[in-house]
């Protein structure tokens, strides 16, 4: 295959390969490095197939629960969705991810999706579609399902209220309270809470923030406010309720209450990070959407 | 033989044989005459004093400083919130225009088959300022892996001199086995399986994001390089450097030669990343007075900063003449 060391010239005499033996070796090497770097390669797969490379995406991936090929290949690696996140959800995998290396992922607990940029910043940053374009408001989103996967540790099942930061003084979560500023996210550890019992994973989530200020419009009925209301309806007004509160039946006279998961739930993960306890009850699940409930 | 193919068969690793006579022009061959026996090594020295410079050559200062200054727009731009250039090497928005590195489209383009308005307007600004700029340009002045490797670099040649590591070369085939093996994987398997190895991506985002076990990769390259084998990542195995190189063919910006004052001393090939594109400063190497080199050059300019009779120059074709 190579040629390119076997003219040599005279000077090459005091050398002691042949130049035939030179090249041979050379191509040798050539093999093993292809081979090698064609391993090191593949090796990017295991962490795929072993599904350890499963994360929350941002809004707008374009994944079914459990198969993340297309998003892995449709995403150019370039973080633009990371640098307009206004709370900085988006972190981007390292190369323990194999083929998921720089594509962004979002750690509920640590700081979770609360759709604070309103329009959906990363969909509109993502040069290639991996998140896709085709969806417009945060209602639209499915990212994960929300689950009440340690009930043992839920205060408002056990009757209790919460007082204080949602979760400690030193937490570094950010969150938009509307309230409080309109445009700029606050540290949770800003905003204590001094609630009779605890409702923070339903006070706090995006969707039903959004439902409770449009039901607020729509109060003040005049007549051109209710057409605007009704054509926001669908839109940004989510369609359907993600979380609510349950009374629980109770021997004891404490009042008690379950958080149960409704179909409007897209999966943002806030519930997740505002969750008091040191292990929280509520969790993403990626493995299901409320249009994938089974998980596929 | 022609610019054209000459640069092809660079890129691909194919030996360019030197030209018959028959192919030198008769300007040519009478200069290449005329040198016979008059080539000293004292005129050689007295070329060298006059020369050098003091501080490094100026081609190199402008290189890494614009090399720099690139890598650090991205990072100041995201620190400072200032939206300059936004996003990494692999896929940015400057001042709002999207850019996207060719060989990461490339991959995206081929694994996921589907090529949104975005990508294909970022691709086409990036392929029209390469062609406009040369092409593998981009290796040597804006990719991140190339300094660190140039420092490699140096590092191995201080061993090498001595004795303590030797250069083991690869066929440079090799770079046109992997640049058609990452093209099948990413075809084959829908992932983007070279993004998983490129360093230029690992160290744009680790500079911008933050650093990442991925460095480690990044560093065992490095190692590699030092001990083993000369800049082996960019001569025989990345596929960026490639596609750049075939965008650049057709590129005006490009490094010439002119035989007429070159002492055919060699200092060039020396310093050069892709000295096979420097045959032709070998005596009876050129086919023409002035002569082209070939797209696999990556315009560093090292080659113009140590050629003692100017004899290689930066050239921006059709630019000269209007000037």
């Amino acid at each position: 295959m190579s040629d390119q060391n076997s003219d040599q010239k005279p000077k090459a005499k005091k050398t002691p390969p042949k130049p035939g033996e030179k090249t041979r070796r050379e191509f040798l090497r050539s093999g093993v490095l292809a081979a090698g770097v064609l391993g090191a390669s593949l090796l990017g797969y295991y962490p795929v197939l072993q599904g350890s490379a499963l994360r929350l995406r941002p809004p707008g991936a374009i994944k079914t629960p459990l198969d993340e090929q297309e998003f892995f290949a449709s995403c150019i690696k370039c973080g633009q969705c990371v640098q307009v996140c206004p709370v900085y959800a988006i972190k981007l995998a390292d190369i323990t991810d194999g083929f998921g290396i720089g594509v962004p992922y979002i750690d509920a607990r640590e700081q979770a999706c609360d759709f604070s940029c309103d329009g959906l910043q990363c969909v509109l940053a993502c040069p290639t579609g991996a998140l896709t374009h085709d969806l417009n408001f945060p209602a639209d989103t499915r990212m994960g399902l929300a689950e009440l996967t340690r009930p043992d540790t839920c205060l408002a099942m056990q009757g209790q209220g919460f007082k204080g930061q949602a979760r400690g003084a030193d937490f570094k979560g950010v969150l938009r309270f509307s309230e409080v500023d309109r445009w700029n996210p606050i540290p949770l550890a800003d905003h204590p809470f001094d609630l009779e019992i605890c409702d923070l994973c339903v006070r706090l989530c995006p969707i039903e923030i959004r439902i409770a200020e449009c039901a607020a419009e729509a109060e003040n009925d005049e007549p051109q406010n209710t057409a605007r209301v009704a054509q926001k309806i669908g839109n940004e007004c989510p369609p359907r309720s993600a979380i609510k509160l349950v009374p629980m039946p109770s021997d004891d006279g404490v009042k008690r209450m379950q958080p149960v998961i409704l179909d409007g739930c897209v999966g943002c993960g806030v519930c997740e990070m505002v969750c008091p306890p040191q292990i929280p009850s509520l969790t993403m699940n990626i493995k299901k959407t409320v249009d994938h409930p089974g998980g596929a | 033989m022609g610019y054209i193919s000459k640069s092809f068969k660079h890129l691909f690793g194919y030996r360019v044989a030197r030209p018959g006579k028959e192919e030198q022009s008769e300007e040519l061959r009478a200069i290449y005459e005329a040198k016979k026996g008059t080539l000293s090594k004292s005129d050689l020295e007295k070329v060298h004093i006059e020369h050098k410079q003091p501080y490094g050559g100026k081609w190199l200062k402008r290189r890494w400083l614009t090399l720099i200054a690139v890598n650090l727009l991205f990072v100041v731009s995201f620190y400072f919130d200032i939206q300059l250039l936004e996003g990494a090497l692999t896929a940015s928005r400057f001042v709002g225009f999207h850019m996207a590195d060719l060989n990461s489209a490339l991959q995206v383009i081929l694994a996921y088959k589907v090529m949104v308005l975005n990508l294909f307007i970022g691709t086409v600004t990036v392929f029209l300022l390469w062609v406009l700029l040369g092409g593998r340009t981009f290796c040597s002045w804006a990719c991140p892996y190339h300094l660190l490797a140039e420092w490699a670099e140096y590092l191995h040649l201080w061993l090498a001199k001595r004795k303590i590591v030797s250069d083991h070369s690869f066929n440079r085939k090799v770079r046109t086995v992997f640049y058609l093996l990452f093209v099948v994987l990413a075809l084959v398997t829908g992932y983007t399986v070279f993004e998983t190895l490129s360093p230029t991506g690992i160290l744009s985002r680790a500079l911008i994001y933050g650093p990442g076990l991925a460095l480690l990769w990044v560093l065992a390259l490095l190692a590699f390089e030092v001990f083993y084998s000369r800049r082996a990542w960019c001569r025989y195995v990345c596929p960026i450097g490639m596609t750049y190189g075939v965008v650049g063919v057709i590129s005006p910006l490009r490094v010439t030669y002119n035989a007429e004052a070159c002492h055919h001393e060699g200092d060039c090939r020396k310093v050069c990343l892709v000295p096979h594109v420097l045959d032709l400063t070998i005596r009876g190497g050129a086919s023409q007075v002035h002569e082209d080199v070939g797209a696999d050059c990556t315009r560093c300019g090292l080659c113009v900063d140590v050629c003692p009779t100017d004899s290689l120059k930066y050239e921006f074709k059709g630019l000269s003449k209007l000037v």
